[in-house]
């Protein structure tokens, strides 16, 4: 009689441990989700920043017609994308930035101008703030995916309707004459 | 912006991330941001005033050495007590995955936390059998930082993830503007670093030294740092002794002098190093620099184009590299002009302002640092027990 009491004690016991365990993780995964929503709000933040400032250097007419049209062209269709094309738009916008800024100069003259170099310092930052800000992103995607691809969150449903989180990928390689920081 | 730092070595010893955790700090408060550092120290240790001393580090063996850490239910009440009182807008870990402060504030906090990475340990025999427990607090890290290319890919591969790269930073001018002393000019070699710490490569260089004073009979060589002098040159032959000149540990300003003043700087280090802060410290001086070809080294000397760069731990190669280098003023002139312009990455005004840009991304959108409690809420939540 004793013998079945302690054995429903410990199967209790062991019971409330798991699920114990199991809410915990629960929670550890509930929080990876909300510091990638965090993440995804600062990149977004971040690219919105790069393409304003791309445009507004694009519509200032400092720059040639031909440069400023490439580049108010790559900004528009970064700002307007659906989420299925931004990732290609805003790499396309990287590229575009690249190929305006290949030549230093191009900095220089945009530098002399009455506000521009505070327009250049705006667009340094951005250039600069969105791989970090999708590093952080990514980041945060790979350590939940690891989490949710382990056997306890699948087999208990532990992520429940929360969608599989998807890597940021773009080309946000910065124009050299931006990222060059001798000097 | 109110920034928390935690510093997981003792504050009393002086080291690398104390240092720049000390910078850093200062670089913050100079820009009108509200600091806290939290770091173990002596209750009796004066302490600047941005320190706030999380009790005294207790010496135990730890990885094959004895480390200084804090752990414990007083350290955790410490650290719960710094994070409750600063609300901080961001809390910035040093060391996270030592067992002390780093991992007890990450366990303790929640809201964005940046890390830095110092150290590229591989992962320990502790580490594995924690893992589960550390992978649970690293996660919470919202940013982090590696201090070189070389650090972020051991990062990776031990701890998954990734991380971007902020080298530490260097008060450019401090070293630049140094007066140099007459008394350790005229074809001197200079060497930083504890004398009987193999990995600080004072034997290599020993090793080379009579063939670079056989080329070069008026070249001396001068050492500034601790240890046993006389264990140093012990295998130097009698009549080189006297041109090797110890200076003991020397002050900043005197290393900053002592940088200026030196012809050649020499970094014949082995190992263990993830950045090498002195090279960027001689770079700044204006010194030209001969270092082993670590791969932490060759990053901060650009592949070489800002120093030379030798096969590590060959005598041999460091010998030629410097009698060379001793004989070609030119050469010097051309890599201290080189040093001094790719030196400036490293200056604080560059270094400071992507660590704030690092902050600005991960507060951008999200809440204040807060202390966790636990994941309880979520656990009285599903059990309808939330107090809120």
């Amino acid at each position: 009689m004793t013998a079945t009491l302690i054995w429903i004690l410990v199967v209790l016991v062991v019971l409330v441990a798991i699920g114990l365990y199991l809410s915990w993780t629960a929670g550890r995964l509930d929080r990876l989700h909300a510091r990638i929503d965090a993440a995804r709000a600062a990149l977004d933040a971040q690219l919105l920043r790069r393409a304003s400032v791309a445009q507004e250097l694009a519509t200032s007419g400092v720059l040639d017609p031909a440069a400023s049209i490439v580049l108010y062209e790559a900004a528009h269709a970064a700002r307007q994308a659906e989420e299925e094309q931004r990732e290609v738009a805003e790499s396309e916008l990287s590229q575009a930035l690249r190929a305006v800024f290949a030549d230093a100069q191009q900095l220089e003259i945009v530098r002399e101008v009455p506000g521009g170099e505070a327009a250049a310092h705006e667009l340094t930052e951005a250039v600069r703030r969105v791989p970090m800000a999708r590093r952080f992103h990514n980041d945060a995607v790979g350590a939940a995916r690891r989490l949710r691809e382990h056997r306890k969150v699948r087999w208990f449903r532990l992520a429940g309707h929360a969608p599989f989180p998807m890597a940021f990928e773009m080309d946000d390689e910065p124009p050299t004459a931006l990222a060059d920081r001798a000097g | 912006m109110r920034i928390g730092i935690v510093c997981p070595y003792s504050w009393d010893v002086p080291g690398g991330v104390q240092f720049h955790i000390r910078d850093l700090a200062e670089y913050f408060i100079r820009l009108g941001h509200e600091v806290s550092v939290l770091a173990p120290a002596d209750d009796d240790t004066p302490l600047p005033p941005y320190v706030v001393s999380a009790g005294r580090a207790v010496p135990v063996p730890y990885n094959g050495s004895v480390a200084r850490l804090n752990f414990g239910f007083l350290s955790a009440a410490r650290v719960r007590r710094w994070l409750h009182d600063g609300k901080f807008d961001v809390i910035h870990i040093h060391e996270p995955t030592s067992p002390s402060l780093g991992l007890l504030a990450c366990w303790a906090a929640q809201g964005p936390i940046v890390a830095t990475f110092h150290t590229s340990n591989p992962r320990s025999r502790a580490m594995i059998a924690a893992y589960s427990i550390l992978q649970a607090a690293l996660e919470k890290i919202s940013a982090r930082i590696a201090v070189s290319e070389y650090a972020r890919r051991t990062l990776v591969e031990h701890l998954g993830g990734d991380a971007v790269v902020i080298p530490n930073g260097v008060d450019v001018d401090f070293f630049a503007q140094a007066e140099p002393k007459p008394e350790w000019q005229g074809e001197t070699i200079g060497f930083v670093g504890r004398i009987d710490e193999p990995r600080k490569g004072l034997p290599v260089l020993m090793r080379a030294l009579p063939k670079i004073f056989a080329e070069r009979p008026d070249a001396r060589l001068l050492v500034a740092g601790r240890g046993d002098e006389k264990e140093a040159v012990e295998n130097l032959p009698k009549e080189l002794r006297p041109r090797v000149e110890f200076l003991g540990m020397v002050s900043d300003e005197d290393k900053a002098r002592f940088l200026r003043s030196v012809d050649l700087y020499v970094a014949p280090n082995t190992g263990g190093e993830s950045f090498g802060i002195i090279l960027v410290e001689a770079m700044s001086a204006g010194a030209p620099v001969l270092a082993s070809d670590l791969d932490a080294f060759a990053q901060v000397l650009d592949q070489g184009a800002a120093g030379e760069l030798f096969a590590n731990e060959d005598a041999d190669a460091l010998a030629e590299a410097a009698v060379r280098l001793l004989g070609d003023p030119a050469r010097r002139a051309e890599l201290r002009e080189r040093g001094s312009a790719h030196v400036r990455r490293f200056d604080w005004s560059t270094v400071g302002a992507d660590i704030l840009s690092v902050y600005e991304t991960v507060t951008a959108g999200a809440a204040a640092v807060a202390a966790d409690d636990k994941g309880s809420p979520g656990l009285m939540a599903r059990f309808g027990l939330a107090r809120d």
